[in-house]
């Protein structure tokens, strides 16, 4: 398919050599390429390394996202995009054999600190996964909950105030204002999404993490969760994992590339689609693997 | 590729979907098959059910039906041997038995002239039920200006006359009881005049053991069972859910876990008389406490019922998906609120299911009850947890075990009643894992 060995290699390093591949070779085990750092971090990411049991999924990434940007991760499956996106709110601490090492700040504050305690940690920086997963209660439940355990409220009207401002900053209000107490579950797949994305930003978040929040969605679905991440960035600072480049190139600031557990190159977006340092992304977003 | 494959079936005259046809017939007759073993294999159990419920309720309705006899009884003061009838020690002590002796003498005027041998007299006296005194005593305490006067009392027939009566409706099988000639005439005449009639035996439910079946009653050993399984119930289902939380969501995997786990699972396997000799040996040797007491048989029956709920909560744990810790977790829920508000509700039918069917077999437990000695002969309804009782399928054991024929009904009765409170409990579990999981 394509004559280059070089990146035959690198897609399926086994296949001549038997051996694993030496990155060295490719200028993988070099400094990421572009601009990776930043004067105005919200979040800061320096030397993460991160193995589960004896692989390491990670190696050595350093990284800078900024405040109300919107930061698109994408590569290969298995580059370790979603292991990183974990990272930035300690949700592999749930993962047994997951062992984490550098430092991750937020606000120059490191979060692997051993006195950071996790439950107001996750209240800051928020979590989308890829498969929407409402609890199986009702929408007002389910948007409710945060607010609830972290004791945001103390009154009824309060938490009724929550939940409607949370629903209508997720485009869902409209939609759901009449059956608040049916079902979270009841919902279409899109639907459901804009509820998680709602029960989020009902602790009011800094930070977003969505991890492939629209790859189990429609097109139309997509979409209306594309338009809400562009309104949902003028509050919140998002880092986004995403398969489709298109996506990336149309929601986000700036685009991170990852390959096998390293960070190759990180740009603005305009430029990493338009005219990539790395021969690795350049190979990537023209359609060469992945 | 696929132009060769054709060419090559067309030249034997045959095409895929030929060969496809030919083989769907075979997969049809394949596809009945098996539904067939299916249907056959459900009407071999619905058709056990049945012989074994019209068996059980053919035998044991009789025993839900006590024969009385209505008797013109006088209370006569001389006989009674008191002189007021209000006083409470005279009434205790005073002689029913001369009293209904002369009633049954004077029912048949014929047996009142003629001099009646000592042996007549027994069996005549023996129609009634030695019980027969308390209900004579409850009318004359009752109704104190009764006394010296004849009141018509339906009296509690003895379960000779009962079988015996019970036999007559029913042609082709002779009566086979112990009941002579002569005292089958006495009742036949009854019969007759209209003095006999069939009551619902409430006895039954009211009484506890005794050595005469028509006095005999699944009281105790109803009540006896209730408190065993209320303790069961009460320790079982939170030490039970408290373990799987803890092996499921807190405990690191290594070897102590897995050692547990695996002596969890053989202590599932364990034979049940097992546990009543450690009941035994620790609760009534080391912990000196009484036999035969239903705290004593609910805690074996806890120990025995454990394993079962761990294992199945451990199940309904795991059955839980990860996105919901997830979602949970990453909304910055502690992991005790991720336990109690989302593991735990969504675990709990699967953990109710296991649970109900641990308690449905404690109930139906016999082995370790011989053992913590609660098969003793016990007439006392218990009135709590420390009471001397007996346990219902331990009630069937000593029914089916004694030799007066109308033991036999009450034996399948009792097996009767057991049933409807095992079948009471499943319901209730079904009825409880519908309500929780439309509750979500």
């Amino acid at each position: 398919m394509n004559s280059n060995s070089g990146y035959n290699r690198l897609f399926d390093p086994m296949a001549e050599t038997g051996q694993p591949l030496d990155f060295a070779q490719h200028g993988l085990g070099q400094r990421t390429v572009g601009n990776p750092f930043s004067e105005k971090a919200k979040m800061s990411v320096r030397n993460l390394n991160v193995y589960y049991d004896d692989k390491q999924a990670i190696h050595d990434v350093s990284l800078d996202i900024n405040r109300n940007e919107v930061m698109a991760m994408i590569g290969p499956s298995g580059c370790g995009k979603s292991t990183f996106l974990r990272c930035l709110n300690r949700m592999n601490d749930t993962i047994d054999n997951c062992k984490v090492e550098g430092e991750v700040t937020l606000d120059e504050k490191n979060i692997y600190h051993r006195k950071q305690d996790v439950v107001p940690l996750r209240a800051r920086v928020g979590i989308v996964f890829q498969k929407p997963n409402p609890f199986p209660k009702s929408i007002y439940e389910n948007v409710a909950y945060g607010p609830k355990i972290h004791g945001l409220v103390s009154r009824r009207a309060q938490l009724d105030e929550i939940v409607e401002d949370s629903l209508r900053k997720a485009s869902l209000w409209d939609e759901v204002k009449d059956r608040l107490f049916s079902p979270g579950t009841d919902l279409s797949g899109g639907q459901q999404q804009r509820l998680c994305i709602a029960r989020t930003i009902a602790v009011s978040p800094e930070v977003i993490l969505m991890d492939e929040p629209c790859s189990a969605l429609d097109p139309i679905a997509t979409a209306r969760i594309e338009e809400l991440m562009a309104e949902l960035s003028q509050n919140f600072t998002i880092a986004i994992v995403t398969h489709s480049m298109q996506q990336a190139a149309r929601v986000s600031t700036r685009t991170a590339y990852f390959h096998m557990g390293r960070l190759i190159e990180v740009n603005d977006t305009r430029r990493v689609f338009t005219n990539p340092e790395h021969e690795l992304t350049e190979a990537y977003i023209t359609g060469r693997f992945g | 590729m696929s132009k060769v494959s054709v060419k090559s079936s067309a030249s034997k005259r045959l095409t895929t979907m030929d060969l496809v046809n030919r083989n769907l017939a075979k997969r049809k007759r394949a596809e009945r098959r098996f539904r067939f073993y299916g249907i056959g294999a459900i009407l071999f159990g619905f058709a056990c059910l049945l012989i074994l419920f019209s068996d059980i309720i053919g035998k044991g309705h009789g025993a839900f039906f006590q024969t009385q006899i209505q008797l013109q009884v006088r209370f006569n003061a001389q006989q009674l041997q008191i002189t007021d009838p209000t006083s409470k020690t005279q009434l205790d002590n005073a002689n029913y038995d001369a009293v209904i002796e002369n009633a049954l003498l004077r029912d048949n005027g014929a047996l009142l002239d003629a001099e009646l041998p000592a042996l007549e007299k027994r069996q005549l006296l023996s129609l009634v039920s030695t019980g027969a005194v308390y209900s004579l005593k409850t009318v004359l305490k009752n109704a104190p200006e009764t006394l010296n006067q004849t009141v018509s009392i339906w009296l509690t027939a003895d379960d000779d006359v009962d079988n015996y009566v019970k036999s007559i409706g029913r042609d082709g099988q002779g009566f086979s009881g112990r009941l002579s000639l002569q005292q089958q005439k006495w009742v036949e005449r009854w019969v007759e005049n209209g003095q006999v009639r069939q009551t619902f035996n409430t006895t039954f439910f009211t009484e506890g053991d005794s050595r005469e079946p028509e006095q005999a009653g699944i009281r105790s050993a109803l009540m006896g069972s209730l408190y065993m399984l209320l303790v069961t119930i009460g320790l079982s289902f939170p030490i039970g859910i408290s373990a799987a939380v803890y092996l499921e969501e807190y405990a690191p995997r290594n070897r102590l876990t897995d050692f547990i786990e695996v002596n969890i699972n053989n202590l599932a396997a364990v034979p049940s008389i097992i546990f009543g000799l450690l009941g035994l040996a620790i609760f009534i040797g080391f912990f000196d406490m009484p036999r035969s007491i239903p705290l004593v048989g609910g805690l074996v029956l806890t120990l025995m019922t454990l394993p079962t709920i761990i294992i199945s909560s451990r199940a309904a744990i795991k059955a839980v998906p990860s996105s919901i810790r997830d979602a949970a977790f990453g909304l910055g829920a502690s992991k005790m609120q991720v336990v109690l508000h989302h593991v735990v509700p969504l675990a709990m039918p699967g953990m109710l299911t296991g649970a109900i069917i641990g308690f449905a077999q404690a109930l139906g437990e016999t082995a370790p009850l011989l053992m913590i000695g609660m098969v003793a002969f016990i007439v006392d309804v218990p009135a709590d947890l420390l009471d001397p009782s007996s346990a219902l399928p331990v009630q069937i054991f000593l029914w089916a075990d004694s030799p007066e024929r109308a033991f036999i009904e009450r034996t399948s009765a009792a097996i009767m009643v057991l049933l409807a409170f095992l079948i009471t409990m499943n319901g209730l579990a079904v009825w409880l894992r519908h309500r929780l999981g439309r509750g979500q």
